[in-house]
């Protein structure tokens, strides 16, 4: 009798580290031994994991949208929930910024120093119709920029005019899979990523 | 004082005034070459006492463009809007930053949006908009072919 046969069976499965949730668990697996285990992963994967879990966002806000983005923080929806924590008031020490509201030509280039300034790995969340487009202001204005894209590049748009909380939430868990992925912006748009 | 006392006692002040019906407050139309004397005369003369100027708007109606005034007073609690006719291609008007402070930063945006020049104003520069804009975008016919996609 080997000794693999003394393990009990609730060791022999690889149970998810990280917690219950799809997608939450930690990218590995355990290779059950005799008082204890092996755990295998990738480096990469636990990176991103890592990465994916703990978000710190920028204090940015340009309207309406900011009032909504205030309340996903807030105890309500508390998006500490999810590893975006507490809202950095430096770039540099923001993973992700949140364009919530317009963005005019008169802060267009602010906006760009902004992103400048945040350290790699970072991402950007166009929240609601006037950072995806403009939206609102799309026609006859003079200082509207119709969308944020056309200054820095946008990872997860989110629709609505404001978007409400859970559209936040969702686009936030949205960015996770993402990093989780680790896909490029070209597999992601032919399909061909994890 | 009362909408009626005080339509009296501006015409009293200003005998070309003339009134616009309709509307929460009564609306007086003035020249612009006596606007200065007549709102230091709102300012302080007993009975009047507008002491609060609580908007300042132009209005650009094609032909023409129009000031107007919204002027409350804290002693008395009653209300008045002054309006005057500009000259669409050089619309000046005296300012009236010396007698309601507020009207300096107002006069500005004024000036910023719609291009309208207030004569002995302390500095009058762009408030909104950057220093090297071109133009007056709140003027009916301001065009911008590359910013602007018309509808």
């Amino acid at each position: 009798m080997s000794e693999q046969n003394n393990i009990p069976n609730e060791l022999k499965k690889s149970p998810p580290l990280g917690g219950d949730l799809e997608g939450v668990s930690f990218p590995g697996e355990v290779h059950p031994t005799a008082g204890g285990g092996i755990l295998l992963s990738k480096l990469d994967e636990v990176i991103n994991w890592a990465r994916s879990n703990s978000l710190w966002p920028l204090v940015f806000g340009t309207s309406c949208c900011a009032i909504e983005m205030m309340s996903t923080a807030s105890a309500k929806y508390d998006w500490s929930r999810f590893g975006f924590e507490v809202a950095r008031a430096t770039p540099r020490q923001a993973d992700v910024i949140i364009i919530a509201g317009t963005i005019v030509n008169k802060m267009a280039p602010v906006l760009k120093r902004l992103y400048d300034q945040m350290p790699d790995p970072k991402y950007v969340i166009a929240m609601g119709a006037c950072a995806t487009s403009g939206g609102p202001f799309f026609y006859n204005t003079y200082s509207v920029v119709k969308g944020a894209d056309h200054v820095i590049p946008v990872d997860v748009y989110i629709a609505g005019c404001p978007p409400r909380p859970e559209a936040l939430l969702h686009a936030l868990i949205t960015l996770q899979e993402k990093i989780k992925s680790g896909a490029t912006r070209e597999q992601i748009r032919n399909g061909t990523g994890k | 004082m009362t909408n009626e006392e005080l339509k009296i006692k501006l015409t009293e002040l200003i005998p070309s005034v003339v009134f616009e019906e309709g509307g929460e407050w009564i609306t007086a139309f003035v020249e612009g070459s006596n606007w200065k004397t007549i709102a230091q005369q709102l300012r302080s003369n007993e009975g009047f006492e507008f002491d609060y100027l609580f908007c300042l708007t132009c209005i650009d109606w094609k032909t023409y463009l129009t000031m107007v005034y919204h002027l409350t007073s804290t002693t008395y609690r009653h209300s008045l809007v002054i309006k005057a006719k500009l000259d669409r291609n050089n619309p000046e008007l005296e300012t009236v930053s010396d007698i309601w402070r507020t009207a300096e930063f107002n006069e500005r945006e004024a000036y910023d949006l719609f291009g309208v020049k207030f004569l002995h104003h302390p500095d009058l520069r762009r408030l909104l908009l950057t220093d090297d804009f071109n133009g007056y975008p709140l003027r009916k016919d301001f065009e911008d072919p590359i910013n602007m996609i018309k509808l």
